[in-house]
């Protein structure tokens, strides 16, 4: 997969999203940008009126979804050499979502109003990391535990596994995407989601063992037999499900099923480096087999509620 | 035909000898990640047993026309149109349990439980055991589900139902969902020892 390429047209694609907004304000406010949690930060193009620019009633923020709950401004930090205000909320700011500011009076103007948002790259890399991490699709949302708990016996069995999940995932991800974007919403047909995706799931499964097996047969012979297992997996249906509910775009929906395939295999990997060494350990009869391998798992499922709450951007 | 239980026997058989989530192990997401209160087991379980039923009873009737070689497509599709049926009608019906279930409703379609039942099965029997083989696969599964939800809301919210019967909470670690793991464990260590003394009591006397 080209990835520079698609870094490329993201990119291409993110300019032309936010030169509208950039463009309104850009004579006077040079960039925005979110601070600490509660925080968003103005850079002036020249040295602004404390008066005006620090006084809370001249804003209005909102989330740009739900434009009737303005938040709270508890006050405008003006730094010494007048070219940057902070906006100091009550509460955190989700910085997931983009907030419209309108400020009054800056400059001589009546109005000025501007939006700010995450970087949209580091966004992706939040969808992604949330998949892969905090929103593990083994340990923190409970999917995929019939094939988790069937193939965390070896590590080789489980990294084969992981891989060709990763691959039917983000195949059948982004095909999901497609025919809900362009066919389903469009013929207002989402009541056939379910059977649209598990199809296509099923498709990707059969094209991939296809492909597999005529291009790489060594691949295929190592990697084959999991591909049977994918279908009656959770996870694989759940990524478009997650995508039609959230109504992701292309590479939000890229970054989630490259996540979820990712955390499968980390989950499976962890899991099948404990499951050898537990092969030695002196387990009470009663537990042995799928009791300890839950309680395992459950301990896991506990380390990775650490990640909650992980921000990167 | 090489059927030769009665319908009691096969409606038993899924409750107990081949419980679907502690015997067989299968289906195992739903049991560790909604069952928090019986209530939401038992909203699963019974989306599960209608799904099974109906799947298991389609399969059956049409089974002579199913060419061998795309039978998991057809099962595939029969499961996906049953639990689309299932779905829409909880979420017009009963949007406020439907919301606490989340995804796990639309997940049903990939329970390896259904497929297998349907391959093993409501592919080769009549429509009348099928009926019954789904019904208590279903059971089996509502059970199951029921059975750890109790366990967790006992113990975790010390309550039944949302009523409070024992007044305090005695580990509120149940209610968390990281828990649903240890429980499941637990309680299947706990059936193998049961099990496993009931087995050697016998084999002593």
């Amino acid at each position: 997969m080209n990835v520079k390429a698609l870094y490329t047209v993201l990119l291409a694609a993110l300019v032309c999203f936010f030169l509208p907004a950039a463009g309104a304000a850009a004579e006077v406010i040079t960039d925005k940008s979110f601070g600490e949690a509660n925080e968003i930060v103005i850079d002036f193009a020249a040295p602004m009126d404390p008066a005006t620019v620090g006084n809370t009633d001249n804003y209005t923020v909102y989330e740009k979804d739900d434009p009737d709950i303005r938040l709270q401004l508890d006050e405008v930090i003006v730094a010494d050499d007048r070219l940057s205000a902070t906006l100091v909320f009550a509460d955190a700011l989700n910085t997931t979502q983009t907030h419209i500011v309108t400020a009054e009076g800056i400059s001589g103007r009546a109005e000025e109003t501007f939006a700010v948002a995450q970087s949209y790259l580091g966004y992706l890399f939040s969808v992604l990391i949330g998949a892969l991490l905090i929103k593990n699709f083994v340990f923190t949302k409970y999917l995929g535990l019939c094939v988790f708990f069937g193939t965390s016996k070896r590590k080789t069995t489980a990294k084969g596994m992981g891989v060709v999940f990763t691959l039917v995932m983000v195949t059948s991800g982004l095909m999901s995407w497609f025919f809900y974007q362009f066919i389903l919403k469009p013929y207002h047909l989402t009541f056939l989601q379910i059977v649209v995706f598990i199809g296509l799931t099923s498709l990707t499964v059969q094209a991939v063992d296809t492909v597999l097996r005529k291009v790489n047969p060594v691949l295929f012979n190592s990697f084959g037999v999991f591909l049977v297992l994918v279908i009656a997996n959770c996870v694989v249906i759940a990524v478009p499900l997650i995508m039609a509910s959230n109504e992701y775009n292309f590479s939000e929906t890229f970054m989630l099923s490259l996540g979820a395939g990712g955390g499968f295999l980390l989950a499976l990997y962890l899991m099948s480096s404990v499951s050898e060494r537990m092969s030695l350990a002196r387990i009470p009869p009663s537990f042995k087999g799928l009791p300890i391998a839950f309680i395992v798992a459950g301990q896991f499922a506990m380390a990775f509620l650490g990640f909650s709450g992980l921000k990167l951007f | 035909m090489a059927n030769d239980k009665n319908n009691f026997q096969l409606v038993a058989n899924g409750i107990l000898a081949e419980n679907p989530i502690f015997k067989l192990a299968l289906s195992m997401c739903p049991a560790v990640g909604i069952s928090t209160t019986v209530m939401n087991g038992f909203m699963l379980g019974v989306a599960v047993l209608f799904v099974q039923v109906f799947s298991s009873v389609t399969i059956s009737v049409f089974k002579d026309y199913i060419h061998p070689r795309i039978r998991i497509p057809t099962y595939t599709l029969t499961i996906a149109t049953w639990v689309t049926v299932i779905d829409l009608s909880l979420a017009a019906a009963l949007p406020e349990a439907y919301a606490k279930m989340g995804i796990f409703v639309k997940i049903i379609v990939a329970f390896a439980i259904i497929t297998m039942r349907l391959e093993m099965f409501a592919c080769k029997e009549k429509v009348s055991s099928s009926f019954w083989d789904g019904l208590g696969m279903g059971l089996g599964f509502l059970v199951g589900m029921v059975v750890i939800g109790f366990v967790r809301e006992l113990l975790g919210s010390g309550a039944i139902l949302g009523y409070d019967v024992l007044g305090f909470k005695p580990l509120l670690f149940f209610i968390l969902p990281s828990a649903g793991f240890f429980v499941v464990g637990l309680m299947m260590a706990f059936f193998n020892y049961i099990e496993d003394r009931y087995k050697r009591s016998k084999g002593q006397k």
